[in-house]
């Protein structure tokens, strides 16, 4: 029978299966940060037991990190506190940490790939729903939660009931200026925010086939603000390409034998989907969102919408609640809405590529003066490569603030937050109430709005600044 | 994780749609290394800023069912969310549609979430709303909610239902079929990559 790609991941990792139980799923890679893990460790403490496969298990510092002044302790005290206990529990159960200042230190879905520890057809999980992220490499990964890192730590597997499965196909060629962050915003915005409960997604199509990893990355990031289970994308050359070479990647004989393998993971002819999204590459434009959740975003040449024009009453009832908490007046185009910061970083849109794309719009310019912009590179390795390339100075330059590793402003569980009724653009994934900051108000962009963005002082596509 | 067998509570009616884990509980209360404790951070903001909001009125105080819009628990995994729940009072949640992953760590914790259509969801909302006293009953045995003369059945996936009832803890059933866990082991290809040492 033919089988989906994510089928054939999920049926290779299944350890034991019965009738009227979950599957028994091995997990070939564990991430593990500060936030969700403490409790975990505790509860294999308490029970006597250890992690059974340390050799599988990473860990990081990403949420909790400050972008400035990295190398003193961190002054918030309950904040020290949790990053202290990753830092035993790594120790007391013999687990690789890339803590802050290492090498290896950032967040945890941009280190997984940098360090070659992402492959394709491997089963991924993280105490964070946006380890949809590795499914860019045709692995199957998914967010969990503290119990079920217990459970990881203490088995290398996790009870599971085979996922649904949707086709997201995206033909054609994406317009300039429309990068992939635009395309995932678009698909949340035709889905909604939990559309995809139950799936995974597959996306496909020459529109996808046609992107860097650093893009896929972005696009399987927010599968989860679908409500997928996760998101991915058949491995192939720019994905071996990608992996040659890292440090963690096979070599040699090995290398051939894993491409071979990976050159299998396909989505046979004939497979059935539960559900499938079609978008055209060539209709998308520069997407930004004007609510608080992801799914309620628009082009950026749109007028924030009317509730009123909105037949279902639940829908409308949330874009009335939307609109109170934004402060935004229905009619009003999105390209008159100001900001007062602009964040560029986290697992969505803080790798390489997206600080390359900003940079080249700022290059020789100066941004807004009423207009803060943080540049937060999403790994030590991330900020060392631009560094290297001299994008630190085009941002510095162009007077953005150039700061260290980390998630950061994404959910300001550090000291990178807005102000009660500040306004942002931020290439991050969520837009939820206070979701940066108590009060907060963020609308979701690509890197390239949100250098276009700082120019201005308010929403504005790149195309926008030609002549500008 | 203590079993979750039937319940009987009041409810608070929560009339909105996808509220997400951040509002359940925002990430700075996140921080702490306990697992109890979470009822401080429990809607903090919706309690804090909107004097109307449902768990600010004294008659839904003691409420232990939360009745909520379609799409509830959706964004960060955080269990957290459960947790000041739990915390809060709350051993169910009923809405029409759940996050996948706030939906599994429920299961894991011992709070019961039961999906009913979203008629159902508003009926209990008007019967709430109408009486905050309404006595409504969740058997997980039965697979029932009732109150007044109303009852109305919902799916529970046998294994879970079982999990729930017996209150067993997932890590200790795994450890039953270890020696399959190992058989695995033995097949996996030996290019697959290891976090350790760090190269």
């Amino acid at each position: 029978m033919p089988k989906t790609l994510a089928e054939k991941v999920y049926e290779a990792h299944v350890v034991r299966s019965t009738a009227g139980e979950p599957d028994l799923l091995y997990i070939d890679l564990h991430l593990v940060h500060e936030v969700t893990s403490p409790q975990a460790f505790d509860g294999l403490r308490a029970a006597g037991r250890t992690v059974r496969r340390p050799d599988l298990t990473m860990a990081t510092e990403d949420h909790n990190v400050p972008t400035l002044d990295i190398l003193s302790p961190i002054a918030d005290p309950i904040s020290r506190a949790q990053v202290d206990a990753l830092r035993r529990n790594a120790a007391e159960f013999g687990i690789r940490l890339a803590p802050m200042g290492d090498r290896d230190q950032g967040i945890v879905h941009v280190i997984g790939p940098q360090l070659g520890l992402t492959q394709p057809g491997m089963t991924i999980v993280c105490g964070d729903s946006h380890t949809s992220t590795h499914g860019a490499f045709g692995a199957l990964a998914f967010g969990i939660g503290t119990s079920e890192v217990e459970h990881v730590l203490a088995t290398q597997t996790l009870p599971q009931y085979k996922p649904k499965q949707m086709a997201v196909t995206v033909d054609g060629e994406l317009p300039p200026g429309v990068s992939a962050k635009d395309v995932i915003l678009a698909v949340i915005a035709q889905i909604g925010t939990n559309g995809a409960a139950g799936h995974v997604i597959e996306y496909r199509g020459s529109a996808i086939e046609a992107l860097s990893m650093e893009a896929r990355m972005t696009i399987c990031n927010m599968s989860i603000e679908a409500g997928a289970k996760a998101g991915l994308i058949a491995p192939d050359q720019t994905t071996f390409d990608f992996l040659e070479g890292r440090p963690h990647a096979p070599q040699g004989a090995d290398w051939d034998a894993a491409v071979e393998y990976w050159s299998t993971l396909r989505t046979d002819e004939g497979a059935v989907f539960d559900a499938e999204v079609v978008l055209d590459a060539a209709t998308l434009t520069p997407f930004v969102t004007w609510g608080t959740n992801p799914g309620q975003g628009l082009p950026i040449s749109e007028r924030v919408p009317d509730p009123a024009q909105i037949a279902d009453e639940g829908e409308r009832q949330a874009a009335e609640q939307a609109l109170a908490y934004m402060g935004l007046t229905p009619g009003t185009p999105l390209t008159e809405i100001e900001v007062d910061t602009v964040f560029l970083g986290s697992c969505t849109n803080g790798r390489i590529e997206d600080l390359r794309v900003a940079a080249e719009l700022l290059r020789g310019k100066t941004i807004d003066p009423s207009t803060r912009m943080l540049v937060v590179p999403g790994s030590v390795g991330v900020k060392s490569q631009a560094e290297a390339e001299g994008l630190d100075k085009v941002f510095i330059d162009a007077g953005a603030e150039w700061r260290g590793a980390g998630c950061s402003m994404c959910l300001g569980m550090n000291p990178d937050q807005l102000k009660p009724g500040e306004r942002s653009a931020s290439t991050s994934n969520r837009n939820f109430q206070g979701r940066q900051g108590k009060g907060g108000r963020t609308h979701l962009v690509s890197p390239s709005v949100a250098a276009a963005t700082a120019l201005t002082g308010r929403l504005t596509a790149p195309a926008d600044l030609i002549g500008a | 994780m203590d079993a979750f067998i039937t319940h009987t509570g009041t409810v608070a009616p929560l009339r909105r749609s996808a509220v997400d884990t951040d509002q359940i509980i925002p990430a700075e209360y996140l921080k702490r290394i306990t697992r109890t404790g979470f009822e401080d951070g429990l809607f903090v903001a919706w309690r804090t800023n909107e004097p109307d909001f449902v768990l600010n009125k004294p008659e839904y105080a003691d409420a232990s069912i939360l009745v909520a819009g379609p799409d509830f628990g959706t964004g960060s995994s955080r269990e957290h969310a459960v947790w000041a729940l739990l915390d809060g009072g709350f051993r169910v949640v009923i809405s029409s549609r759940f996050a996948d992953i706030f939906k599994n760590n429920s299961t894991k914790a011992g709070l019961l979430t039961v999906v009913l259509p979203q008629a159902e969801v508003e009926a209990l909302w008007a019967a709430a709303e109408a009486d905050p006293t309404t006595q409504v009953t969740v058997d997980l045995q039965a697979k029932l909610v009732t109150y007044g003369g109303t009852t109305v059945p919902f799916e529970a996936d046998d294994y879970t239902r079982w999990r729930l009832l017996e209150g067993l803890d997932d890590v200790g059933l795994t450890e039953r079929h270890l020696g399959d866990v190992e058989a695995f082991e033995a097949r996996r290809p030996a290019w697959l990559p290891k976090a350790l040492p760090a190269l």
